[in-house]
């Protein structure tokens, strides 16, 4: 029970996505019709469109003239994202993230993490590689990075048949577990990157308090993008960064119960009074 | 040793060279992501739904949801997986494994939420004024015989395609002529009219020949163009063009055509 309880967030953060695609590859298969099509455009119980706006933004780019349904699926989804909490795309929907996540986890059991190679990977690097995804797509007048997006191939895959696109799910496997920690998600991907942007003022957020804190940095060890979590030790505050994709793993290892989540600005006079 | 001797980096070199740093490595990671789009986006032996844009415009519209795909009722569509060789992720269709069986209410088109597909290209007025759905108009793409293959051509009965055509009659007609090597029989040749021709495919997937001698090939590879100055004097509509023709209408001087026709009768052998 207390395992349970421990991974609370986990079991349902996997539970939301393989739901998503189970939802998904059963409008394909069985022709439910709940949710259909894929993350990049679908149709809620056949009315209400949902559309990733990183894929409308480089399509705009790309100068095509798009249809409504999918300005209104991707305005749904923005500010769905900008209101709920930053990256939540990247850990409760995103199916890449099991992936990387399996690769980190087989990091610390073979401790890869121990005897890592100094890799200078910026954490910046998402947003160059952002900012190329929309030039080269208004210079090729075609989505970049959808071309190459192995979210897109994996999430098309479990839906229809992963074909050789499984070759490319391995590489990122390998790439986290072998090439750098958290390299995929924490590092190159825009889509994580452009959703950071969004939801830089997003309002559920963790929050620190540090009354209660310990300094035992179960939470900075466990957290795939450790810059957010600044203050642990320091300050009682919101995790303000957008990288935070609201996995809420700290949350889950700290024991002294010194986080929590939180909704921002609802409860800032509160925080500040303190 | 002369290194240890180098002085720290300072501040303003620091930042220069790491900016040069990022620049070199962003236009690298631009050149090979490029290499590639150019290249994946070069296939153009592919057959779109129907009602789609013109290959380029399609392929910045498309934004890859399948949702046509789970809308065919008959398994045509596919969404191209990595190593397939077509822009990853849209959806095409071999008209050879399963063809597109022109549905009346065309399921995959209206579904399309980003334009890829567009509703007008197989849409008709009524006198009512309503939009109505008309397959026919679609243009997927359009069939091209191998006569060399075709067992027709040979003078082996066969009209497995004429009999498979949705629009029979209308898209593949039989032309029939005499055998002369039998004088006996007739050669009963297919052929596409490729104004009505929709590009479904219904004819490769039922040729008889080991590799289908009849085939369905993109619009963009299989019409040719002949240009706007050529105009066929016979339509009246087509001859219309010449009024809103500016310019024109230079005489070519050649030494040659100095001379007056009267002239080229008079003296010319013949």
């Amino acid at each position: 029970m207390t395992w349970l309880f421990k991974h609370r967030f986990l079991i349902l953060r996997r539970l939301s996505q393989i739901g998503m695609i189970f939802l998904y590859f059963a409008a394909n298969v069985w022709g439910w019709k709940i949710l259909q099509g894929n993350l990049g455009s679908s149709l809620l119980f056949e009315t209400l469109p949902l559309s990733d706006p990183f894929a409308v933004v480089q399509m705009s780019a790309a100068g095509a003239l798009l249809g409504l349904d999918l300005l209104i699926g991707a305005g749904i989804i923005t500010l769905f994202y900008a209101l709920i909490g930053g990256r939540a795309f990247c850990s409760w929907v995103c199916p890449v993230n099991m992936i990387t996540d399996a690769a980190n986890g087989l990091r610390r059991l073979l401790r890869i993490n121990e005897v890592e190679y100094r890799y200078v990977l910026s954490r910046h690097l998402r947003y160059w590689i952002l900012a190329l995804s929309i030039v080269l797509s208004a210079i090729f007048g075609v989505a970049a990075f959808e071309f190459v997006s192995p979210i897109g191939i994996l999430n098309r895959g479990l839906i229809f048949g992963i074909g050789f696109g499984g070759a490319v799910i391995a590489g990122v496997f390998l790439f986290d577990l072998f090439g750098a920690k958290n390299g995929f998600c924490g590092h190159l991907c825009p889509l994580g990157g452009f959703y950071s942007l969004i939801g830089r003022f997003s309002l559920i957020r963790v929050k620190h308090n540090q009354e209660k804190c310990t300094v035992c940095m179960k939470c900075t060890e466990i957290c795939p993008e450790k810059p957010v979590l600044h203050m642990i030790g320091k300050r009682s505050e919101f995790v303000t960064m957008g990288e935070c994709s609201n996995c809420a793993r700290c949350i889950e290892v700290c024991e002294s119960d010194a986080l929590h989540f939180d909704i921002r600005f609802l409860n800032q006079k509160k925080s500040a009074s303190l | 040793m002369a290194k240890d001797k180098l002085p720290p980096l300072n501040e303003r070199r620091r930042f220069l060279l790491q900016t040069l740093q990022g620049i070199g490595l962003a236009t690298l990671g631009a050149l090979t992501w490029s290499a590639y789009i150019d290249e994946a986006s070069a296939a153009s032996l592919v057959l779109r739904p129907p009602a789609a844009l013109k290959e380029e415009d399609f392929l910045s519209h498309c934004i890859r949801c399948g949702l046509c795909v789970e809308a065919c009722p008959f398994d045509t569509l596919k969404l191209a997986r990595a190593g397939d060789n077509i822009p990853i992720g849209t959806p095409y269709f071999r008209a050879r494994e399963i063809p597109c069986h022109m549905c009346k209410d065309i399921p995959c088109v209206p579904v399309c939420p980003s334009g890829a597909l567009d509703e007008s290209f197989v849409s008709t007025i009524t006198k009512n004024g309503d939009k109505e759905l008309d397959i026919t108009l679609a243009a997927m793409g359009i069939a091209v015989i191998d006569a060399d293959q075709c067992i027709a051509f040979w003078g082996i009965q066969c009209d497995a395609c004429y009999r498979a055509c949705p629009l029979i009659n209308e898209a593949i007609v039989i032309d029939a002529s005499r055998n002369d090597r039998t004088g006996k029989h007739a050669f009963m040749a297919p052929r596409v009219i490729g104004d009505v021709c929709t590009g479904c495919g219904m004819c490769e997937k039922a040729c008889v020949t080991d590799k289908a001698s009849i085939f369905v090939l993109p619009l963009a590879v299989a019409k040719g163009r002949a240009g706007s100055n050529y105009i066929k004097g016979w339509d009246a509509q087509d001859e219309n063009r010449l009024k809103d023709q500016k310019g024109g209408g230079e005489t070519t001087l050649t030494p040659k055509s100095s001379q007056k026709p009267i002239d080229y009768l008079n003296s010319e052998e013949f």
